[in-house]
């Protein structure tokens, strides 16, 4: 979400103003006096012209440009984008003994792939990221819980925690070392207009310009430029989907999440997370020692608890993961349960594993931040010159970790799309090509975010009966190997529907 | 590839040395063909069988700037001068060709960059290669080209079609380069223009002698360059989905589009081309899938079907 933060340009990035300076710097003079973004009538035109404009650099912008940048059908295509942070533009890199930054993602196989195909996982390699391959869920009600392993499905990894900023500036090394022709605005997008042509009317002046039917963006300071395709990448409240006027539906959930960095007594490479009557807490390992921590509960006590002392916050978090809020559960040693014996034959080598208490939390390693939580889809991927990718499209509820893979599937998807236009010399704002990613993504996106709906929703009651049917559904699923298979390869993002495919 | 069998089979009768005066359909009996070399539904001039005296209308089609247009049906020129303006319509008239048009590159895009040595994974393969479009239309396949790198030339018979070809050519820097004339082939042929590829989509159906219309294509090629037409075969099946499911109940077209007797079938395609020097290389078919909507490449050349050619190196 640091491409949601806005940054006031401050006056270090004034140079780089003077450096960057384009040809509309006296049209942008006009535009300040004005007010108002009336489109420049003048003909001299010497606005640049891209064909991607991708509004937001944060990790899934910058996916989508490293992906064009990587494919031969798209190398060439000229790439601008628009975000405000200057981390962008900043050379310093991110050094080892840098504290972790709580901003972390878990990135899925599928994304690792993605990443690898990109060539920018060798750059992901050489800072912090940690591997885990084993994960444990199970509740405060302690009458269940699951194992999932890597080793169930013949793979090595489940995913792996990479820290959000190590993501953001891998991809932006791995541009910089391919010779794509890009330029970053760190600038805010303003507005934006989109030409319509009438072949048949003939008045308009603007259908005889080269530019005629291009977006053209205008940006907070004074900048112009037009483009093909504006790729709406600027999160949750994304501005680009407000100016192309694409509904959403959605709910705000009455849960806020706490994340920090904690360091703990030993390392392992397994991820935790129980569900607590307020929500889940999850424990993601960091490596060295150092953990992640995403705690979902209601917006007074994520207050409370972010603003406590550190002593009774750790205190807290303990209590969460170890024995406060319920008993641990009971470790399957014999049978199983008989009823599902028979299904011993085709067990996964995790369901004979006993239930593991997880690392003791000694230390916080960082600054507590709060995030509110909600739901949001956007009613149309695309319109007209413009598309939606990563959180501006969709946004879930962080309890499997899904959101921002979700966010590399679209970018993977669009570049596809953009290469497979350009292979057959289509105009690449135009609908019919941008509705495929549309038809390819929304299926896909809708499903997970189902599901993870669906979870969220219950896991949020206490009620009896309904606990022991979630105790239930954690047994079937420990031990019934091919719905966990199932489920593990559709949440590593190899199977892009949840159903036995 | 699609008619291997039947290209090779038709390879076999036109062969100079097979000089059959017998008609050849009792050689072979092919399963939706009367006679090979009449169309019996046609109103147009028959084409004089093989091995005869000089066919007549070589003597009609002398340059005489009167008669240039001979392949133009007037009937057929205003049916498509009266929906002009619906040609950049995405879902107007013309959105069966909008929808098929990223098919049919697919084909042209492998064909040609095989043909001229070009890497199939470059941007702009066709760059430095010059190709008409013969009946472009508003240019819903010379934009395409021209973003591939070639350097189109687009010809219709009807001006309405080019004004608005090269207004909406204008928007798009990368197509403003498209050169846009209203004029016909056998014009070109006597400016003598010669291209490296010459395409026609869609538009022997229309034409009033497509014999002669291959001979302008042909002329208009350089020796070795390459051909590809597209249209619709004569068989039952195109009869039922091209014109009935299509004009009549789906309404795709407007109704009176097609007629059914202009259609050409792949047989007679390639031995006319085969008269105008070029030889068939490989035919493809163009199937829609009702289910996704979505047409895709097959062997399957019952109904709408798409030939590449090259020009017999002199």
């Amino acid at each position: 979400m640091n491409r949601a933060i806005v940054r006031r340009i401050t006056p270090s990035i004034r140079t780089w103003r003077s450096t960057l300076k384009t040809f509309c710097s006296d049209t942008s003079e006009k535009l300040h006096g004005s007010h108002g973004d009336k489109a420049v009538t003048d003909s001299t035109d010497n606005v640049p012209q891209y064909d991607v404009a991708i509004v937001g650099g944060g990790m899934v912008g910058m996916a989508l440009a490293c992906s064009l940048a990587s494919m031969p059908l798209t190398k060439h295509l000229n790439v601008a984008i628009i975000d405000s942070n200057p981390a962008l533009l900043a050379r310093d890199s991110i050094k080892k003994e840098d504290a972790p930054d709580p901003r972390v993602s878990t990135v899925t196989p599928a994304t690792i792939s993605f990443f690898k195909g990109m060539g920018a996982w060798q750059y992901v390699q050489l800072h912090r990221h940690a591997f885990f391959d084993r994960m444990q869920v199970w509740d405060y009600t302690g009458l269940a819980y699951t194992r999932y392993s890597a080793r169930d499905v013949g793979k090595a990894v489940l995913g792996c925690v990479v820290e959000n900023k190590v993501l953001q500036r891998s991809l932006l090394s791995c541009m910089e070392d391919s010779d794509v022709k890009k330029k970053i605005y760190p600038s805010r997008l303003n507005s934006m207009t989109l030409h319509k042509s009438s072949l048949i009317s003939g008045t308009d002046s603007i259908s005889s310009k080269p530019s005629g039917s291009l977006a053209k963006l205008n940006l907070s300071n004074g900048d112009c430029l037009y483009a093909k395709l504006v790729v709406g990448a600027d999160g949750s409240k994304s501005h680009v989907r407000n100016l192309a006027g694409i509904s959403t539906t959605g709910w705000k959930y009455p849960q806020n999440a706490i994340i920090c960095t904690v360091e703990h007594t030993e390392d392992s490479r397994c991820a935790w997370q129980r569900f607590l009557r307020t929500g889940p807490i999850a424990l993601l390992p960091m490596g060295d020692n150092y953990s992640n921590i995403v705690w979902t509960m209601d917006p007074q006590q994520a207050a409370d608890r972010r603003s406590m002392n550190e002593t009774d916050f750790l205190k807290a978090v303990n209590d969460a993961l170890d024995d406060g809020h319920g008993p641990h559960p009971q470790s399957e040693r014999m049978g199983g349960g008989g009823i599902l014996a028979w299904l011993r034959s085709d067990e996964t080598s995790s369901a004979s594993e006993p239930f593991e208490v997880p690392p003791r939390i000694t230390k916080l390693a960082s600054d507590r931040m709060v995030f509110p939580l909600s739901l949001m889809h956007a009613n149309n991927y695309v319109s007209k010159r413009v598309v939606l990718i990563g959180d501006a499209a969709h946004t879930v509820h962080p309890l499997a970790g899904q959101g921002v893979n979700l966010g590399f599937g679209d970018a993977n998807s669009l570049s596809k799309v953009i290469a497979e236009g350009v292979a057959v010399g289509s105009d690449i704002g135009e609908m019919t090509l941008l509705k495929r990613y549309e038809s390819e993504r929304k299926a896909a996106n809708i499903a997970m975010m189902a599901i993870l709906d669906g979870f969220q929703k219950a896991y949020s009651i206490d009620f009896g009966p309904l606990n022991v049917l979630r105790a239930a559904a954690f047994h079937g699923v420990n031990y019934i190997s091919p719905l966990k298979k199932n489920i593990i390869s559709y949440a590593s993002g190899e199977q892009r529907l949840p159903i036995f495919t | 590839m699609a008619s291997k069998l039947l290209l090779s089979q038709l390879r076999n009768i036109t062969r100079p040395t097979h000089h059959r005066l017998i008609n050849p359909n009792f050689i072979f009996p092919l399963k939706n063909q009367t006679l090979i070399h009449s169309r019996p539904y046609s109103d147009a001039p028959q084409p004089p069988p093989v091995g005869s005296k000089p066919p007549p209308t070589n003597a009609d089609s002398a340059p005489t700037h009167k008669k240039i247009s001979s392949s133009l049906n007037q009937a057929e020129l205003a049916k498509f001068s009266a929906i002009a303006e619906t040609w950049w319509d995405a879902e107007g008239p013309f959105k069966p060709l909008h929808v098929m048009n990223p098919t049919r590159l697919a084909f042209i895009r492998s064909t040609l960059c095989r043909h001229f040595g070009k890497d199939p994974y470059s941007a702009k393969p066709f760059e430095g290669l010059k190709f008409v479009d013969v009946g472009c239309g508003g240019g819903i396949l010379s934009e395409p080209l021209a973003r591939m790198g070639a350097t189109v030339t687009g010809i219709d018979a009807v001006e309405k079609n080019i004004n608005i070809a090269q207004l909406h050519a204008d928007l798009d820097p990368g197509t403003s380069s498209i050169e846009y004339l209203c004029t016909t082939a056998e014009k070109l042929v006597e400016e003598q223009r010669k291209f490296d590829a010459v395409l026609a989509l869609e538009v022997i159906e229309h034409v009033a002698e497509p014999a002669e219309f291959c001979k302008s294509l042909s002329a208009l090629t350089v020796s070795g360059g390459a051909n590809v037409i597209s249209t619709i075969n004569r068989s039952m099946r195109a009869y039922a989905t091209a014109i009935v499911v299509a004009e009549y109940l789906l309404h795709w077209l407007p109704k009176g589009t097609h007629e059914w007797s202009s259609f050409l079938t792949p047989e007679e395609l390639v031995l006319i081309l085969q008269r105008a020097s070029i030889s068939v290389q490989e035919m493809a078919g163009f199937v829609y899938n009702p289910l996704t909507g979505k047409w895709s490449l097959s062997d399957d050349i019952s109904v709408n079907f798409i030939a590449y050619g090259t020009k017999n190196t002199e």
